[in-house]
């Protein structure tokens, strides 16, 4: 792809090339971050309004309708608004930590997708580590709560960030180990191979591609991956972070505008990042499920577009988790799980049964 | 000078400053956080020396879960500065002898040629190098049973660590989970069946009342 771009910006700039040359790979990686983020911020904000909808319906409401045709302006409406307040500093939070907590909750969520691969060749960086990557990447974005929550000087927020740092780092260990399974049946850490890897197999042979992903193997492990995505996202019914009938919005009390919107973005930002990494890791990212229809971005917006659909899904149906329950299921329930499907696939690949040779 | 010199230098740089700032913050919160920023640039030395999978290893154990947990608990304490700082200065010869020690050690595997210590791994290695799979290979082969066993060590210390803590007090009242999961709805409701009118008695007002 750079040398088609190439072809076009060389005789473009003329004798200005000679000098951008040393740069260009610098230009050439932000133009592509460019590309990646910004629809991805696109689809942060029409992530909300599609989630108001969604709710709306389910509760038999309409939802946001007024601002532009069907209400398509909301999110614009919503983020100039966020733009324009001012971003309060309570006297006694600790100022540097206070600016600190909501870019520390952004920038892992944005820079996660630079290993995500979104067809043939679509990824920023292509390396072999990408799911270890993903993994230490993912496990920092807890601090942004948690700072939050501490530099506040607040109650609420710091329970909010009490419950943050317990809920996180308890979903982040069945996630791991649902990946574990991932990697050993694909033997890549590369993401894109992970995608390959599900592309082979009996049933693709016969024309029923989707036959042969890695979600019908492991199909427990999809359950808890996609139950811990929810929970590390703090989206309900795993919310208890920011639980509002308990204690306001947790970690965001005492933010306001912009500061705010960081963890807004942060958390759409997130969940899309978990539907993307699950349709890689299940759902056979950018294959087609069927023989004759051809690979493509489409099939990955697609799944990825489900399973949004089905975190909106969950919100309107599910009542919030105890805090008890919510520990219970993540120590009690997803960890010996995983473990035993750990043993199972080992089992299995190594026994004449193995479909994975 | 080629951009991973430059990149060396930063890392190199910020991690001192880091690690500097973590003994001399005032603030226990904010000693955390530097180190966790120490630790992340660690990994970007790591990175640079080609040891992925052991700087993101670095950063999803240390950063991601251990850190956290010190930060939980630094958090939730309140600790009292002026008291830490007292035995400052009675300490420090002790101090100064354990740093000392380990800038010792540290010179003695830099200097390993000069000592004749095992030589350094190749310096340029093929792109399709996978350093998961190398250290994998001898982590399961070679040095199967000492990994086992620390593995096992570990799970002991985790598991002290949780008796010695754990005390189930008689007078509490806890809830099952499981029990709360698996209740229906028939055994916290019964419907009972009844005609849809029900005829209303007639109130006679009795004499004397007002009705």
């Amino acid at each position: 792809m750079e040398a088609t771009v190439l072809s076009f910006v060389e005789p473009l700039l003329g004798g200005l090339w000679s000098s951008i040359k040393p740069v260009w790979p610098l230009i050439w990686t932000l133009l592509r971050i460019v590309v990646i983020l910004i629809p991805l911020l696109l689809s942060v904000a029409y992530l909300t309004f599609w989630e108001r909808k969604v709710i709306g319906w389910m509760q038999v409401r309409i939802g946001p309708n007024r601002v532009g045709p069907w209400g398509l302006l909301q999110p614009v409406c919503d983020g100039l608004k966020l733009f324009l307040k001012e971003i309060i500093v309570p006297t006694a939070a600790d100022k540097k930590l206070y600016i600190l907590g909501p870019i520390l909750a952004i920038a892992p969520a944005l820079a996660a997708w630079s290993v995500v691969p979104f067809a043939p060749g679509w990824v920023l960086a292509n390396v072999d580590a990408g799911v270890l990557y993903l993994l230490a990447i993912s496990s920092v974005g807890v601090y942004g709560i948690i700072i939050a929550g501490w530099a506040s000087n607040s109650k609420f927020p710091f329970f909010g960030a009490m419950r943050a740092s317990a809920q996180m780092i308890s979903y982040e260990i069945s996630m791991g180990l649902a990946l574990i399974t991932v990697l050993m049946v694909s033997n890549s850490l590369n993401l894109s191979e992970i995608v390959n890897a599900q592309g082979k197999g009996q049933f693709a042979g016969m024309g029923v591609g989707f036959l042969s992903w890695n979600w019908l193997p492991l199909l427990p492990m999809l359950g808890v991956y996609l139950i811990s995505g929810v929970a590390e996202t703090n989206r309900a019914p795993f919310d208890v972070v920011e639980g509002e009938s308990e204690i306001v919005a947790g970690h965001m009390v005492e933010y306001s505008g912009m500061s705010f919107a960081m963890f807004f973005l942060a958390e759409y930002a997130n969940m899309i990042l978990i539907a993307a990494m699950t349709s890689v890791f299940f759902l056979g990212g950018w294959l087609s499920p069927v023989g004759f229809l051809p690979n493509g971005f489409h099939w990955m917006a697609l799944k990825m577009a489900s399973i949004l659909f089905f975190f909106l899904w969950i919100r309107a149906t599910f009542p919030r988790y105890r805090y008890d329950q919510i520990m219970r299921l993540g120590w009690k329930v997803f960890v010996p799980l995983t473990l035993t499907w750990i043993l199972v696939v080992g089992i299995w690949m190594m026994s004449p049964l193995s479909i994975w040779k | 000078m080629e951009f991973k010199t430059l990149l060396f230098y930063i890392f190199s740089a910020v991690t001192i400053f880091a690690a500097l700032r973590v003994i001399t913050a005032r603030n226990p919160v904010h000693a955390v956080l530097f180190l966790v920023l120490a630790f992340f640039n660690v990994s970007g030395l790591w990175l640079l020396l080609q040891a992925e999978f052991l700087a993101l290893a670095l950063v999803m154990v240390y950063v991601g879960a251990v850190m956290v947990l010190f930060l939980f608990v630094v958090m939730m304490l309140d600790i009292n500065i002026e008291r830490v700082r007292q035995g400052f200065w009675n300490n420090l010869p002790l101090g100064a002898l354990v740093g000392l020690l380990m800038v010792g050690e540290m010179a003695v595997v830099l200097s390993g040629r000069y000592f004749g210590l095992a030589s350094l791994p190749p310096r340029n290695l093929p792109a399709d190098y996978s350093n998961t799979k190398e250290l994998a290979r001898v982590l399961y082969t070679d040095y199967a049973y000492p990994f086992e066993i620390a593995s096992v060590i570990l799970l002991v210390a985790i598991i002290v660590a949780v008796m010695l803590t754990l005390r189930r007090r008689k007078d509490t009242r806890g809830m099952r989970p499981v029990d709360q999961i698996a209740v229906k709805a028939r055994d916290r409701m019964r419907l009972v069946k009844m005609a849809p009118e029900v005829e209303s008695p007639v109130v006679v007002a009795k004499e004397g009342e007002q009705a």
